[in-house]
């Protein structure tokens, strides 16, 4: 069953296209991993897939949406994780997470476990749960983006460089929280520039240039 | 519906916490609005029976220019880590972003309100003739306000409008507003001899019309 499917998609982007007729079918299970030179419209083709920019031309399919009339089913049930934080930077991290998670409809009976879940599989601990958002630093704060990112448990995970600002470990837990996403249902598209870390976990790669897909290939994760 | 007034409640006491926070009301508008005062005062060098007879179109003029910080600051806490695109995946109902956004803005309105309210009864020596009319004005005037301004705010971050072009989009439509609340308030205050509660029938008409509007654009623009 395909999660994605676009076909001839032309997006424009303050009125220049961005996307300049992409294909694309991406099946349920499956991670993707999304490459291209600075400017070839990975960013673009994310915010696409989650419903967040309009096509111009084309049709699209996400989730057994119709991206152009469906777009408010489809944004509930992709997570987007962008280069902004999408923190509020006056709130502490607990309650940055609490509001994601309650503003999401989560059920009343479920939030407090699944805001326990998020903060440990990203290791944020009592002291960071309690501080601003603006007194963390760049991997602290990609670490509370990616509790915010996980808590929701979207269908379609749509990631953008989430290994940026990261460590070592804290690589590690997005990748393994990236094999765990798929284990339970979910599919996962991936843009990064981390050529070698993506390639081992995807199971295609596909390459972007001047807004048009180019190139699939096989990924290492068969 | 249910969920709708519990999203309002989540986005409005997010924003209100926010506000607490940063103290930009405490530290930053009230002063302002403060300041404006004063220095009507001393730029119409009046008597204070002069000062008593323009209160009303001071305290307005006043509100509407500390309107125009609240709201610019309530969309930059949107704008500064795109927490916007957050919110519209999150899958909550763009009235209920329209309608909490409002809410948080009318109540930081209405403190201010109170601060400025006792400002003229203290630099100017206004007098209260009907506290209920002066009441109700204030709270449908800054709904109006807010209403109007939060769609505009969402307008211009849309748009990819400059912040400073604001004022310039949002000031000759509240007008109407304006007119009406500092009528209402002249009666309020016993400095005009008309009937203050046509012209807040008028206000609360406005105040219906707007949050009307402001939400079904809301929901467009989210759309689309």
């Amino acid at each position: 069953m395909s999660v994605v499917k676009l076909e001839g998609l032309v997006a424009l982007l303050e009125g220049f296209p961005a996307l300049t007729g992409v294909d694309l079918t991406v099946n349920a299970g499956e991670i993707v991993f999304v490459k291209g030179p600075n400017g070839a419209g990975k960013t673009t083709l994310l915010h696409l897939c989650a419903g967040l920019i309009q096509p111009k031309e084309g049709k699209g399919q996400i989730l057994g949406h119709d991206l152009s009339s469906e777009r408010t089913p489809i944004r509930k049930r992709v997570g987007l994780l962008s280069h902004s934080s999408g923190l509020y930077r006056d709130l502490t991290v607990l309650e940055n997470i609490t509001f994601w998670t309650q503003i999401a409809g989560v059920e009343k009976s479920e939030i407090d476990n699944r805001i326990s879940w998020a903060l440990e599989r990203m290791e944020l601990d009592n002291k960071l749960q309690n501080q601003k958002v603006r007194s963390l630093s760049v991997g602290q704060k990609r670490r509370a983006s990616l509790a915010v990112f996980i808590v929701r448990r979207p269908d379609l995970w749509l990631m953008d460089e989430p290994h940026a600002g990261l460590d070592q470990e804290g690589r590690q837990a997005v990748d393994d929280l990236i094999e765990e996403s798929v284990k339970a249902g979910a599919t996962v598209i991936v843009a990064s520039h981390d050529l070698e870390r993506v390639l081992n976990l995807a199971t295609r790669v596909v390459t972007l240039s001047g807004g048009a897909v180019v190139g699939v290939d096989h990924g290492g994760n068969k | 519906m249910k969920r709708l007034f519990a999203d309002i409640g989540l986005i409005t006491s997010k924003d209100l916490k926010i506000e607490l926070r940063s103290r930009v009301l405490t530290n930053q508008v009230a002063p302002f609005a403060l300041m404006i005062l004063v220095l009507f005062g001393i730029a119409l060098d009046a008597d204070q029976q002069s000062l008593r007879n323009f209160a009303s179109g001071l305290f307005w003029i006043s509100v509407l220019l500390c309107a125009l910080m609240a709201i610019s600051r309530s969309m930059t806490i949107e704008r500064d880590d795109e927490a916007l695109v957050g919110l519209n995946l999150s899958g909550v109902d763009p009235i209920a972003i329209f309608l909490g956004k409002t809410c948080a803005i009318a109540i930081q309105l209405l403190v201010l309100e109170i601060f400025l309210g006792v400002g003229i009864i203290l630099l100017y020596r206004s007098e209260v003739e009907d506290l209920w009319l002066l009441v109700a004005t204030g709270l449908f005037a800054c709904i109006a306000v807010s209403a109007l301004g939060t769609i505009f705010g969402f307008l211009a971050s849309g748009l990819g409008v400059r912040e400073t072009l604001l004022p310039i989009l949002l000031l000759p439509l509240l007008l109407p507003v304006l007119i009406g609340a500092t009528r209402a308030f002249d009666d309020a205050l016993g400095v005009a001899a008309i009937n203050g509660w046509n012209w807040f029938a008028f206000v609360a008409g406005l105040t219906v019309l707007l949050t009307g509007v402001g939400a079904g654009a809301n929901y467009l623009l989210a759309e689309n």
